[in-house]
């Protein structure tokens, strides 16, 4: 007997959704492109927000930018819920062996008062700045259009509660699980002067209603600045004199900082080639928080990096400022 | 598509199996050879293209939005022909005359 085994191709119908065909053609499409785009709700809205009667309840004029497809301010790591949950374990588990490490040789408690007081001082209050990050994140989730924007914001709120949470644990690494660095960290945050002027600007973001503002202001100038400032600038002063323990555990934030780096400059940068108005608008925001926060770093750096303080701004600014003239600003 | 230029280059050959991770490798593959023949099978996508085929890391980087190691493609690989030449930036397929 003879049997003959033969294939049979079966065509699908259609590869993909329709709205997903309309926008790339009818092939397969990626979990990026399925999760992000055309999922905005844009019609039939039927209740006007008592919040806000002029307009509907998701609506693009919550933001002064106009763009032709919002959809365009796509995410260039593709981040969608499941591989962006499997990055960040992945990452929490080097991160967690790393703590470890650091904690079973009491790397941090070894070093001098006067340099645990100084870690204290300068990166656990950031806690506070995270925590004032993942707001500014929350309202450009709620209120932005275009799911390929706000699903990326959602995602970096939980990293910004993950940063302070990060932070928190250097900080329980040098008070030796007291939670006595929280406690000073809230008073440093909030009584010290050096930090009022970063915490004033903080909370004027809070009060910002313009969305793409607040991404801006939040994700682009002051994380621009503050992060090497504190990661890179601050953590090699402590570095030189006491070796990389410190610099172990700022590294995540430093590549963290650089992988979201990705994301704000390709929305900034799609947002102000889309038209020149939105080119003027968004670079009068860089430059008017730009101002606010090297205004409010100033005392701080003074603070924390002594007499290195106008070196470590000045390399700060000249690495913002190039960036910001790529993205055409 | 076919070649007009004659003696017609021997074609080399990939195959991929089909699913989400090969969506982007396929489509950087699509940009860098502008030769290339895909040919979608139940499961498998079959490349071809005459003479040489070059699959570069920076060019998938950009379309699956992550770093990419070249050596992540035998994951999925199913088949090819062609003398391999491979770096950490290019993986090419050619027939070379000795």
């Amino acid at each position: 007997m003879t049997v003959e085994i033969r294939t049979a191709n079966v065509k699908p119908v259609r590869n993909t959704f329709q709205h997903l065909a309309r926008r790339f053609g009818d092939k397969p499409a990626t979990r990026y492109q399925e999760i992000a785009y055309d999922v905005q709700s844009e019609a039939n809205f039927h209740y006007k927000p008592l919040w806000d009667p002029e307009r509907e309840m998701y609506d693009k004029r919550r933001t002064a930018v106009v763009m032709n497809d919002w959809y365009a301010l796509k995410d260039p790591r593709q981040f969608y819920y499941g591989n962006y949950t499997t990055t960040r374990a992945k990452q929490q588990e080097a991160l967690d062996r790393q703590l470890e490490f650091v904690e079973k040789r009491d790397l941090l408690r070894v070093l001098p008062e006067d340099t645990r007081k100084a870690i204290v001082f300068a990166l656990v209050p950031l806690r506070h700045y995270e925590w004032g990050a993942n707001m500014g994140n929350c309202h450009v989730a709620a209120y932005g259009w275009g799911t390929a924007i706000t699903q990326a914001a959602m995602m970096t709120t939980t990293d910004r509660l993950g940063m302070a949470q990060h932070l928190s644990r250097i900080g329980l690494l040098v008070d030796g699980n007291t939670g006595d660095s929280l406690r000073d960290a809230k008073r440093i945050w909030t009584d010290e002067a050096a930090w009022q002027g970063l915490r004033r600007e903080v909370e004027n973001l809070f009060v910002v209603r313009d969305w793409f503002e607040v991404f801006v202001a939040q994700n682009l100038v002051a994380d621009g600045l503050i992060y090497p400032l504190f990661y890179q600038q601050f953590d090699a002063l402590i570095a030189e004199s006491h070796g990389s323990a410190l610099s172990s555990l700022t590294d995540f934030l430093v590549r963290w900082f650089d992988e979201t780096g990705k994301w704000v400059d390709s929305v900034v940068k799609t947002a102000v080639a889309e038209s020149p108005e939105n080119k003027k608008l968004i670079s009068g925001w860089v430059v008017k928080w730009r101002e606010a926060f090297v205004e409010a770093l100033k005392p701080l750096a003074d603070a924390t990096l002594g007499n290195r303080s106008e070196h470590a701004l000045t390399v700060v600014l000249t690495a913002f400022d190039a960036r910001a003239a790529k993205l055409g600003i | 598509m076919t070649a007009h230029e004659s003696p017609k280059p021997q074609p080399v050959f990939i195959a991929f199996q089909a699913n989400n991770d090969t969506l982007p490798i396929v489509e950087a593959i699509k940009a860098d050879n502008p030769n290339a023949v895909v040919h979608e099978y139940p499961a498998m996508v079959k490349i071809d293209c005459p003479g040489r085929l070059v699959i570069r890391r920076e060019t998938i980087e950009e379309h699956i939005g992550r770093s990419f190691d070249l050596r992540e493609l035998q994951i999925n690989l199913i088949s090819l022909a062609g003398s391999v030449d491979e770096s950490d930036e290019e993986f090419i397929l050619e027939w070379k005359t000795a």
